[in-house]
């Protein structure tokens, strides 16, 4: 396109006044929805994303189910105005590879093979969209995924880095996201050192991509921080109920 | 998803192999199986290409038509990329809409193409806003033995360089097809380059057994100048960072090689 638009200033300050290795304000909450087996809601920048899950339960259609393990569903899903233009709510190609890619990333993470011909579903509904949604779709889940309950290796932090006006930055925005050079959104889990999830689109030089990956695991280094400390609150809130209910 | 197809046995034996830095089928770790390119086959469509990697056979059928440019990018030509999983390339393939690998392995080989920006897009403008070119890439499976991507993409990127789009003329804001072809503006070429990792070794170009052991795959495209354009890891197991730069590494170089089999000049 012929319009050019300024992602990073001249003093190295971003669209949404952020520095370059800088994460955009988060807001994670679990255990929010009151008929799922587990739940959790992320605010990242303008993101707003809902995750649920039900499971381990009885497979449907039954000829699914996996003798050796449990099935891991999953649908990412955009709410049709969760963007600028309405979506439509039909799920999109975009949507269909998502939702495999985002599988693949929280599969590695579950003991699914306590769990034999189970399923476990997982839904991800977006409902504002503000770049990087995959990735914090990933955060949200594997949250929803522990508040319910299920035996995991390592959460799993999702984050992505890219190249915006010849800079390699952080977690990006909307405009970033579509105006920058390049994205690369990466699923880690920090204590077992694995990469679930990973892709690129853009132009960067494999040494380009060196950093900005290393940059994206950074990130997700400091979302675990903020998922542990999400997880936690919920169980202390509880234990301060229950203890008011006692010197009742 | 580990199927069942193979039995543990055959499965074990190709992770022990793979172990000590052989295959089963005698490759080395970083061969690729034999490569054959054919393009030009199908008269009917603009480009066209049969790849055969192995066993793994991909045919890839370029159209081209006018049609209305996205609202966002009113003078810019459109591409679609689209992939057919025939039921006769495999027994576990089935009639019906697209599945999820299909959905998967298009939008890889779209990535590759669309972001190294392969197609001067801008020159398949007609009229403004109006009327523009639409390049419909159809990947067509024929059998499938492993590596669907790297075996599509470079299928996709063969019938690209035979693509002919006829010639035109516009007046009082209509086009008239006149007789002769051009050239397709084809400016890059990239190319996907596969990994797998099986029993925490690296191996490329994956076939079908070996897909059915590896833990996670890992696909890199490399364009004409050694720029990464896209990348898609799969399966569902996990890569350490260090096994990943290792990955960027390998497919470099083997992007290369893949390259010149298409691109002579190159």
């Amino acid at each position: 396109m012929t319009k050019e638009v300024r992602l990073v200033n001249k003093k190295g300050i971003r669209t949404d006044g952020r520095k370059p290795d800088e994460l955009r304000p988060i807001k994670l909450e679990v255990g929010i929805l009151s008929n799922a087996d587990g739940s959790a809601y992320i605010e990242q920048g303008k993101n707003k994303i809902l995750a649920a899950v039900y499971g381990p339960r009885e497979v449907h259609p039954r000829h699914l189910a996996l003798p050796d393990k449990a099935l891991l569903r999953c649908r990412y899903h955009m709410a049709p105005f969760s963007v600028q233009e309405r979506k439509s709510p039909a799920p999109s190609r975009r949507e269909v590879e998502l939702s495999k890619v985002i599988r693949e990333a929280l599969e590695p993470a579950i003991f699914l093979e306590r769990f034999p011909r189970t399923s476990i579903d997982l839904f991800i509904e977006v409902l504002q969209a503000d770049g990087g949604t995959r990735v914090a779709g990933i955060t949200v889940a594997s949250l929803a995924l522990a508040d319910a309950g299920l035996p995991m290796r390592d959460l799993v932090a999702a984050c992505a880095a890219g190249k915006a006006d010849g800079y390699i930055v952080l977690d990006l925005n909307d405009i970033e996201d579509k105006e920058g050079t390049a994205d690369v959104p990466v699923a880690y889990m920090p204590s077992l050192n694995a990469v679930g999830l990973l892709q690129m689109d853009g132009q960067l030089t494999p040494e380009e991509f060196e950093q900005a990956f290393n940059l994206a695991i950074e990130g997700c280094k400091r979302i675990y921080e903020l998922q542990k400390q999400a997880l936690k609150a919920k169980y202390l809130a509880i234990k301060e109920a229950v203890e008011e209910a006692e010197e009742k | 998803m580990t199927s069942s197809t193979i039995s543990r046995i055959r499965q074990s034996q190709i992770a022990q192999l793979i172990t000590s830095g052989k295959r089963l089928d005698g490759r080395g770790l970083m061969d690729y199986r034999p490569i054959q390119i054919e393009t030009g086959i199908i008269e009917k469509a603009e480009g066209s290409a049969r790849v055969r990697l192995g066993k793994t056979e991909v045919m890839v059928g370029i159209k081209i038509e006018i049609g209305e440019p996205f609202s966002d990018r009113p003078d810019e030509g459109v591409l679609t990329t689209n992939a057919e999983f025939v039921p006769l390339a495999s027994p576990e393939f089935e009639a019906g809409p697209p599945g999820e690998d299909s959905v998967e392995l298009a939008r890889v080989v779209d990535r590759g193409i669309r972001e190294s920006k392969a197609i001067d897009l801008e020159k398949l403008c007609i009229i403004p806003g109006k009327k523009v070119f639409i390049v419909f890439i159809d990947i067509y499976v024929l059998n499938h033995d492993g590596n669907l991507i790297d075996a599509s993409a470079l299928a996709a990127l063969a019938a690209l360089t035979n693509t002919k789009i006829f010639k035109y003329e516009v007046k009082d804001g209509e086009v008239e097809i006149k007789s002769g072809f051009e050239k397709l503006p084809l400016v890059n070429f990239p190319v996907a380059v596969t990994l797998a990792d099986i029993g925490g070794r690296l191996v490329v170009d994956p076939w079908l057994d070996e897909e059915e052991v590896m833990n996670a795959r890992l696909t890199i495209s490399f364009d004409k100048d050694g720029k990464i354009c896209a990348m898609q890891k799969g399966g569902s197991g996990t890569l350490s960072p260090q096994q990943i730069i290792e990955a960027v590494k390998i497919a470099k170089e083997k992007s290369e090689e893949l390259r010149r089999l298409v691109v002579k000049e190159g």
